[in-house]
This record gives structure tokens, sequence and C-alpha cells, in this order.
């Protein structure tokens, strides 16, 4: 698989430069979407852990993951104002429509990710802290300016950024990392290439005109396809894992046994469905479910913490 | 942008600067109340 590197010196192209942006603007540059989910993986780590937490500081520590996946996303839209500005999907971004200077985003990203760390670290404890400056610096650093415009592999690698928030709720409410946070990491490891690569297939002309080498650009869409299939036939029995530690229960495994099944199917239609309006209709129908299916997978291992089916019984039953 | 409305961005930006210090401020006060808990009750004095 060929790999290519992009010129880093080139000078941004169609960004303006703004006097000041609003609150709004800023807002915006935090990615509050992508915070959401952030949050809500979070949040699933920080209840699934063992042990209780006093809601004071269990609300703390959401309120620093939230603010810390807010710098990373104003850190990312000021490296990317480049390529944001000559892309369809991200051209309304603040930076390239001159709302917000980029010196501006910088130092915005700069101080929020400063302070959220720190008060993770001074206020619920310093592992978590400690995971949280380690999940943005891995995103803007290696993600980021390193891996997106060098290697179709920038997601997969750069994926593990988006995979630690459960890790950081986890630590948040232990101190410690286990073998049952490092399985909802996987789970969101090996989830990302397919979500992403699903969009990739349908956005791929705006990645090759930026000289991002998504993998559909440099393998082209028949491998992507490939390497979405084989990412959802790992990822669905990693997503049963939980199952087997005693971490989710038997609500969770059929979530995740029906879901995972759902996302295969889907799968296998991107693959099969290779030509004109209907490959991109089965990739875009992939790109939504995945979203979905993250999300409802968490949601059940959320519920059965919040109502108290106890995991430990399937686990017992099935070891 | 009118020399207006970049006023009102800035007093906007202003202000929600204030908020989020008054915010850290009040949240350290708290987590600090919650982790000291009973402990302040059962000082020696």
């Amino acid at each position: 698989m060929a790999s290519r590197s992009v010129d880093m010196t080139a000078q941004p192209q169609g960004v303006e430069i703004a006097s000041g942006g609003s609150v709004e603007d800023f807002v915006a540059l935090m990615k509050p979407r992508v915070m959401s989910l952030v949050v809500f993986t979070a949040l699933v780590g920080l209840v699934a852990a063992p042990g209780s937490m006093h809601p004071v500081m269990a609300a703390t520590a959401l309120l620093c993951i939230a603010v810390g996946a807010g710098a990373s996303g104003a850190l990312n839209m000021w490296f990317d104002a480049d390529i944001d500005a000559r892309m369809a999907r991200t051209a309304a971004r603040p930076i390239p429509r001159g709302r917000i200077a980029p010196d501006d985003a910088l130092a915005f990203g700069v101080v929020l990710a400063f302070f959220s760390v720190l008060t993770l670290g001074l206020l619920v404890n310093w592992v978590a802290g400690a995971l949280l400056g380690l999940t943005i610096a891995f995103y803007i650093f290696v993600y980021t300016m390193w891996l997106k415009r060098r290697t179709p592999q920038n997601i997969v690698i750069g994926g593990a950024a988006g995979a630690f928030p459960p890790m950081v709720g986890w630590a948040s409410a232990t101190g410690a990392v286990s073998l049952e946070s490092a399985i909802l990491f996987l789970i969101i490891f090996m989830w990302t290439p397919p979500h992403f690569w699903a969009l990739a297939l349908y956005r791929c002309r705006d990645y090759e005109r930026v000289g991002v080498p998504m993998l559909p650009v440099v393998a082209g869409p028949d491998e992507t396809r490939r390497q979405i299939l084989i990412y959802a036939l790992l990822l669905a029995p990693i997503a049963v894992l939980p199952v087997f530690v005693g971490l989710g229960g038997w609500l969770y495994g059929v979530a995740s046994v029906t879901l995972g099944g759902a996302f295969v199917a889907l799968s296998w239609q991107v693959y099969r469905t290779r030509e004109g309006r209907a490959g991109d209709a089965a990739a875009k129908r992939l790109f939504s479910f995945s979203i979905l299916y993250l999300f409802a997978i968490f949601a059940a291992l959320l519920l059965e913490k919040l109502v108290g089916i106890d995991g430990t019984v399937v686990g017992r039953m099935l070891a | 942008m009118s020399e207006k409305e970049s006023e009102k961005r800035r007093r906007m930006r202003s202000i929600a600067i204030a908020w989020a210090l008054v915010g850290l401020a009040a949240l350290f006060f708290v987590v600090t109340l919650v982790r000291l808990g009973a402990n302040v009750g059962n000082r020696a004095l």
C-alpha cells in the first residue's frame, strides 16, 4: 500500500484572517458533536468502573474530559485550516469562514488543553489527568500533525485518540487502567476505521483535492471496501468481549451481538455495491449506522449499570 | 465587520471568559468541600 506526503510548508489557501469571533464561533471550534460522543463514552467508562464516585467528582471529571475534547477540536481546526477551507464538509468551520483568526484558535486550544488536564489531575486524580493529556497530545501531534497528511493508516493509528475517553472515565473513577477499560478502548479503536472509511468512500474527491491520503484516495475504493469488511468482522466479536470479563450483562450481550451482526451486514452491502449512487448510498448508510452502533452498545452498558443488571452472572455462566 | 459588531463580540467574549473563571473558582471550592467532607466538622480545634 503506497503512502504519500503532503507539503507541510505550503501557505494556507482560502483562509481569511479574522479579527475576532463570537462566543458561538468558539463553541463551534470545539466540535460540539464530536465532544458529545466523547463525553458519552467517557461517562460509560466512569459508570461501568467498579466502586462509587461522588456525583460532584464525576461531573468534574466529565467537564474536564469535555473541555479536553474541545481543546483537541480547536487545535485540530487551527492546524487543518488550509485543507478545511477546500473541503465541502469543513469549509463552513470558523477559521476558513474568517470568523476566528488562526492565532486565536491556537491560543484558545492551548489554554483549554492546559486547564482541562491540570484541573482533572488536581481535582480527580493524576492517572486520569495524564491519560487526558496523552489523548490530546496523541490527537494533535500524532494524528493531526504527523499521520493525517502522510499515510492512509492515519485514522487506524490516530483512532486511538478517540478510543481513550472511556479509559479516562474509568481512570477518573478508579485511579487506574484495567483490562475492562482496555476492552472499551479496543472497541472504539476497531470501530474507527470502518466509520471513517465509509465517510471517505463518498467524500473521496474532497480528500483527493486537498491531498489527504485517505485509503480510497491511495488504495482505491475496492480495497477500502475490503478493509471495511475486515474491520467489521473483527469489531463484531471484540464488541462482545465485555460479556466475558463481567463488564457487560445479558442486555449488553444481546445488543452487541445483534448490532454487530447489522454492522457486518451493512459492511457486506458496501463491499458488494460498488457502482454509482447505490455505492455511495451503501457507504452513507454504514456511516450513519456506525454512529448509532457505538452509541447503542455503550448505552446498553450504561443502562445495565444504572438499573443494576449484574454482568458477572453471564460472565460466570460462560466461563 | 462593523466597529459596533466587533465591539459587541469582544464584550461577549470578555463576559464568557469572566464566567469561565468564576466557574473554575467555584468548581475548585465545591470539590474542596466534597473532598474534605465530614472531616471539616471533625477537625481538632
